[in-house]
């Protein structure tokens, strides 16, 4: 490595050298190397999420590819012959067939297959994570906002693999969702029974279904899953990487390691890491018992059906929502019960996506940040995060309302029946209980650098008071407590042209209040200096 | 007629009741036989007979003593237990030898726990209930050996029981309450029991709906999974995705990111 870059005069010698040189007078990669091997990323923990969906993507291609040797994309009937002895003799699709073929026979198949589903579980759960990270911590604000539309395409596309994968197999239980999947298209007004006849090829199930998703699986969907990756990592290095605030640290630097040697040192044995992670685990436990399951067939459902964590919310509140709602208009019939909870969680979706625009416009902020909000900093943004996490996980938690009642030994009914208020109770509860927290650490930030911490030393005075000493904090330290802005609503709505006040920047400036009426300010140096006093001017929350 | 509990270890204050007990058995039991050996000599051919009704006039004093408050004096059912006229001796079989019945307090189902009867007096209740309205009889020793066709009896079960039990047998809710229990630890005798009697909440499957060799084929793959692990390893209870996607968020990515702290951490 040295030689190339000390002496470009000189020969090189060494073999590792040569071999640089080589590459270097055909490519030029040294200027690539340069750039990317100087890139500096910071270290925090909540920084390696999206890393550990990535590697868990590449253990999915690896394990993936290992499956596609063996299996077959078809709903062909075939009679089981397999060493499987409770089912022995059943007819079933090639589909099964070869997924039992692999699980029983080939060598390795179900260590494969069972890496392949639980990297599946992983990937989109690390993805999930690692959006709540960025959500939290702010770092979707400009310029990082298409960015989080493509990391949020990613999982969804994440979601759709899975379900493609899922259904695959030609199992009971992926059959059971695959006809939710076709309920669903058929509530769809008017064009509902056309569209699932269009995607089963006929009536559900048809012969085509499992061919057809085998495509997306394994090329449609992971070709898009790719081309988003390359684009959100590209975005990464032209963005450069956020920072939590701290000492040195400012909007203009990136203050951490460069790749080479160490975060390329790091991040390729921490893939090791989430290989071992997954291998170990794949070996472990089982996922997906298909054998238990037994081939599909529209007629037996088994109870505690229920698809893979990801698609559990969309269950969830299929569960969740009141039967008999229905409607027929001109002859058409409107399934509401189906229509609604679709709608939700679309919405949920879609304002997830959209979240950075809207932050943006609502606070008015058009300003680059690279400097990561400590979530206590951005008390309604945490908050509104807060009460989206929780309607998605009384969503999520409905998918299993029927394993809750066996287990805890409760009424199925008075389960559904208290998600069904927790529903929209819980996020408002939510939102109220973390935007307190918020305000309420703020406020102890404060304190803590006005008056530093309690040192538990007390002390008598002369005049015979006692007093409790305590012991300022370091610069470093409070650096960390006061690096951030205080935004205030936008006081007045201003005239346009015409001289009339639009119906926009009104509601522009309500939401505003809303965002930042509660706001505590960070401690300013005028009152550092001052003494210890508590300043008048601080609002009370 | 309550069983005495069984203690180990430490004698009791109840040892003496025991011993009391042991003693008023041994008296009983030799009256029994004497009785017996003085009527063997009368008619020594209907001796099995008299034992059966014998068995029966025993069942009915059980009866009296601890069921017949709910289901009545003679098994015509009150307000709160239902009529057992005809329920045969495996209703019995399976309630009271599963500790189903007597029922600890009403609700949405009687549930399992432990049992309050000797087989004798099981036995004796079943002759009873039997002899009254006939019914379901106890299967025969050979339908429960586990040695039918498992594949059959998997169809069997996916088609018949699973929308309830589960696909693997780990049970699951119904509605108001109810539930269908897991199947993994029932014996085979109470397995097939509860198929011809339909108790609690499941439906009856007559031998015209499910015929004796098709219920023979069910315990069959039901002892199969019991026996045979899961080749993937651990099984999470045969639960499904939701146990899977437990693991996943609070093993798996737990371990993770444990490590991504430890690879963030100074080295100070």
């Amino acid at each position: 490595m040295t030689t190339t870059e000390s002496a470009p005069a000189a020969a090189p010698r060494t073999f590792i050298g040569k071999a640089s040189n080589y590459l270097e007078e055909r490519s030029g990669i040294s200027v690539a190397v340069k750039e990317f091997g100087r890139k500096v990323f910071p270290d925090h923990w909540s920084f390696m999420l999206g890393e550990v969906a990535l590697y868990s993507f590449v253990v999915l291609v690896l394990s993936g590819t290992f499956l596609t040797l063996f299996f077959q994309p078809s709903m062909a009937e075939v009679e089981y012959h397999g060493s499987y002895a409770p089912l022995s003799g059943m007819h079933m699709s090639a589909a099964y067939a070869s997924t039992l073929h692999i699980s029983f026979e080939v060598r390795g198949g179900l260590l494969m297959r069972q890496v392949h589903h639980w990297a599946a579980l992983m990937f989109v759960a690390a993805a999930g994570l690692h959006m709540l990270r960025i959500f939290f911590t702010g770092a979707f604000r400009k310029p990082r906002e298409l960015n989080w539309v493509v990391g949020f395409t990613l999982f969804v596309l994440g979601m759709a693999a899975g379900f493609t994968g899922y259904s695959l197999p030609d199992d009971l239980l992926s059959g059971n969702g695959l006809r939710i999947i076709d309920g669903v298209l058929k509530a769809i007004p008017i064009v509902g029974t056309w569209l699932s006849f269009l995607m089963f090829g006929g009536e559900f199930p048809g012969s085509v279904i499992i061919s057809r998703l085998y495509m997306a699986h394994i090329m449609l969907i992971p070709a898009l899953i790719i081309a988003m990756i390359g684009l959100h990592l590209l975005m990464v290095v032209l963005h450069k990487h956020t920072q939590y605030p701290g000492p040195g640290r400012t909007n203009n630097n990136v203050v951490g390691y460069p790749l080479l040697p160490v975060y390329a040192g790091k991040a390729g044995g921490f893939f090791f890491i989430v290989f071992g992670v997954l291998v170990a685990i794949g070996s472990l436990v089982t996922i997906n018992p298909i054998w238990a399951y037994g081939p599909y067939d529209p007629s037996p459902v088994s109870a505690g059906t229920q698809p893979d964590w990801y698609i559990g919310p969309v269950d969830g509140a299929l569960r969740l929502v009141p039967p008999h709602i229905e409607s027929v208009i001109f002859g058409w019939t409107f399934s509401w019960n189906i229509l609604i909870p679709s709608l939700i969680f679309g919405i949920v979706l879609i304002s997830v996506a959209i979240y950075p625009f809207v932050e943006a416009w609502v606070t008015g902020d058009r300003r680059e940040h690279h400097v990561l909000d400590r979530p206590r900093n951005a008390p309604t943004r945490t908050a509104i995060g807060a009460a989206l996490m929780t309607a998605y996980s009384v969503m999520w938690a409905a998918a299993s309302g029927d394993l809750m009642a066996t287990h805890f030994h409760v009424d199925v009914f008075l389960v559904t029946h208290v998600l069904q208020v927790l529903l929209f109770v819980g996020p408002v509860v939510a939102y109220f209980i973390t935007k307190r927290i918020c305000l309420g650490l703020q406020k102890k930030d404060r304190e803590i650098v006005l008056h530093g911490i309690e040192s538990g030393e007390i002390v008598r005075l002369a005049s015979g008071e006692y007093v409790e000493v305590h012991k300022p904090i370091d610069e470093y330290e409070r650096w960390r407590l006061v690096d951030f802005t205080s935004y205030a609503p936008i006081e007045r709505t201003h005239p346009n042209a015409d001289g009339k006040i639009t119906f926009g920047s009104r509601m522009r400036a309500a939401l505003s209040r809303w965002f930042y009426e509660d706001r505590i300010s960070p401690v300013k140096p005028s009152e550092l200096t001052s003494g210890h006093e508590q300043p008048e001017s601080l609002p009370d929350n | 007629m309550k069983r005495t509990a069984k203690k180990t270890g430490r004698r009791s204050p109840l040892a003496s009741v025991a011993l009391l007990g042991i003693g008023l058995l041994f008296t009983g039991g030799a009256y029994v036989v004497v009785s017996q050996t003085a009527n063997a000599t009368s008619a020594s051919a209907s001796a099995s007979a008299s034992t059966a009704s014998d068995l029966v006039d025993e069942g009915q004093k059980l009866f009296s003593a601890n069921c017949a408050t709910c289901h009545g004096t003679s098994l015509e059912g009150t307000g709160s237990g239902p009529s057992l006229v005809g329920v045969g001796a495996a209703a019995v079989s399976f309630q009271v030898g599963t500790g189903r019945m007597p029922m600890a307090n009403q609700g949405a189902q009687a549930p399992a726990k432990a049992v309050q009867f000797t087989d004798e007096q099981i036995s004796a209740l079943a002759a009873y209930v039997a002899a009254n309205g006939g019914g379901p009889e106890i299967p025969d020793e050979s339908l429960l050996q586990g040695n039918g066709d498992a594949a059959h009896g998997a169809e069997l079960f996916r088609t018949n029981c699973a929308m309830c039990h589960n696909v693997s047998g780990a049970g699951g809710a119904l509605t108001e309450g109810k539930y269908a229990p897991a199947l993994n630890t029932v014996t085979p005798q109470h397995i097939y029991e509860a198929m011809v009697t339909g108790p609690q909440n499941m439906p009856v499957f007559s031998d015209t709906n499910l015929t004796s060799t098709d219920k023979q084929d069910i315990i069959t793959y039901l002892l199969y999974v019991r026996e045979n692990a899961s080749p993937g390893g651990i099984d999470l209870g045969n639960l499904g995705p939701v146990a899977e996607g437990l693991f996943l968020w609070i093993f798996g990515l737990g371990i993770i990111v444990a490590f991504t702290v430890w690879l963030a951490s100074k080295s100070n």
